[in-house]
């Protein structure tokens, strides 16, 4: 049903649609940037690093939207929610981008060393699970979705699962030989920055979960990060 | 949070009292015609004591009839009547050996224009005590009024002037005066029909922050029309819409996670 206020309805979808923008673009920092590590091209991940202005400047205006339909309106219920949950998802999307802007940076930073293949294919598909989380979580917000958005919070193990297997392999591959330290370490910096995108899809997911049903999850999100507790006697 | 009962005919969405407040008014199935039309179709809930219930809905839901019930005024209405159970403490109201002008001393009201007796500060505030035989001396009867008007913090700006007329002072100050004047005879159950509506910001903050203070010692109930303000004052809140019950629930619940689709669409400003 619509607002007696016609244009509390216009701030409201407003809001809605900055959101779905900044999501748009985050998925396509994040998938830029891992298609430039795979490929090393300098020139795609420097404007990967480029275009972060733009999500982070996004992101304020969603906030100053958002203050300003509450200081206005006085949103209630569903509306107060949406607004908050804009908010949060807005800031979550922020640090996506940040954290697609450091695999970037990383790029040129690897310039030139590249030993191993494979160990990319592994960070491209952790990439690929986690641009597939990010693209279902923001469908999942734009159609008020809380299934959709569940499914998305239990997937998030299988890339804390991927994570945790490349972390071992890495790791018996700088033993192997210390000249592959940096490349190593940098691409494990990029793992972790994806395992992290993961996680702020999941919180997106919560954000959706709040959203739609007024109510937080009880039960604890599935984890199967298991890098914390790895050895290298034990990988 | 998540017991959810509908227990009457009419399916009033309840989300009990967390803070588990004994009650000190009970109605069950209320319902009120006025000739022959029926206003109020069946009511039933609890009023928590110590607390302030508000009443919400749009104008004609009966939240204002239901509210007048509570001390009887609707029986100065002609063609008014009145069926159901409302109990205070467990005493019928509508028992007819029940003498009304006792009940109103227990349950006192404030209404929404200011409506000070064409009288001194201090003989508004004194008038129930002396109908009441409340005082037994002229110092008792002069610290009723005093201590009144304190807790009806009034007190500092009227002190001075007391003989002066209550008409005198500025419209919040004589809502506060007439609230003084409510609590003046210790009623239990203080009704509140609208009280800030004719009133500007900063007066109405002071009535608010005077409601809060009060529900330490007596239960409230207000109807207002301001979703804020009953967001803001009250511990439990009841939506009514056409002469139903709609909702009630814990205040801070039902403004962020109404359960009823028509609350929602009324709180949020979808109708009404």
């Amino acid at each position: 049903m619509e607002h007696t206020v016609s244009a509390y309805d216009d701030d409201l979808k407003a809001i809605a649609r900055m959101v779905t923008e900044i999501g748009g673009l985050a998925e396509r920092a994040v998938g830029d940037s891992v298609a430039a590590l795979t490929r090393l091209d300098l020139a795609l991940a420097q404007r990967v690093v480029a275009g972060d202005k733009e999500l982070d400047r996004l992101q304020h205006e969603i906030e100053e939207k958002a203050i300003l339909v509450i200081a206005r309106r006085q949103p209630m219920a569903n509306d107060l929610r949406e607004i908050v949950g804009a908010m949060r998802i807005a800031n979550d999307i922020e640090r996506i981008g940040d954290l697609a802007k450091n695999i970037a940076k990383r790029v040129v930073a690897i310039n030139g060393v590249f030993p191993n293949k494979q160990l990319i294919t592994g960070v491209e598909h952790m990439c690929e699970i986690a641009l597939q989380q990010l693209k279902r979580v923001l469908d999942a917000f734009a159609s008020q979705d809380d299934q959709a958005a569940g499914a998305v919070r239990q997937r998030d193990d299988e890339i804390d699962a991927l994570y945790t297997s490349l972390f071992r392999e890495l790791l018996t591959y700088m033993m192997e030989d210390p000249r592959n330290l940096t490349f190593c370490i940098h691409l494990l910096f990029c793992a972790k920055n994806i395992e992290r995108i993961g996680d702020h899809a999941t919180n997106i997911a919560e954000s959706v979960h709040y959203v739609v049903t007024g109510r937080s999850y009880e039960e604890e999100r599935p984890k199967a990060d298991a890098s914390i507790t790895s050895t290298i006697s034990g990988s | 949070m998540s017991a959810v009962q509908a227990t009457t005919a009419f399916d009033t969405v309840r989300t009990p009292d967390p803070a588990n407040r004994p009650i000190k008014i009970h109605t069950a199935s209320v319902k009120v015609t006025y000739g022959q039309k029926e206003a109020l179709h069946g009511v039933s809930i609890d009023i928590p004591e110590k607390a302030v219930t508000a009443f919400i809905g749009p104008s004609g839901c009966g939240k204002s009839t239901f509210l007048r019930c509570i001390n009887r005024m609707n029986d100065t209405i002609a063609g008014a009547r009145v069926e159901g159970t409302i109990k205070l403490d467990d005493q019928d109201i509508y028992d007819p050996d029940l003498d009304v002008v006792e009940l109103r001393a227990r349950v006192g009201m404030v209404f929404q224009k200011p409506n000070p007796f064409p009288k001194s500060i201090f003989d508004n505030v004194a008038y129930g005590p002396r109908i009441h035989g409340l005082a037994r001396s002229k110092a008792d009867l002069e610290e009723i009024v005093v201590t009144s008007l304190q807790k009806a913090s009034l007190f500092n700006e009227v002190k001075d002037r007391l003989s002066e007329p209550g008409t005198g002072l500025s419209g919040g100050q004589q809502q506060r005066l007439c609230i003084a004047r409510a609590i003046a005879v210790s009623p239990e159950v203080i009704l509140m029909d609208e009280p800030c509506s004719a009133l500007d910001p900063i007066a109405t903050a002071k009535v608010e922050e005077l409601i809060d203070e009060l529900r330490a010692n007596f239960t409230i109930v207000i109807v207002t029309h301001s979703m804020q303000q009953a967001a803001r004052v009250s511990q439990r809140t009841a939506f009514f819409h056409l002469g139903h019950l709609i909702e009630e629930g814990p205040t801070d619940h039902v403004f962020t996670n109404p359960l009823e689709q028509r609350t929602q669409d009324y709180i949020t400003g979808r109708f009404g």
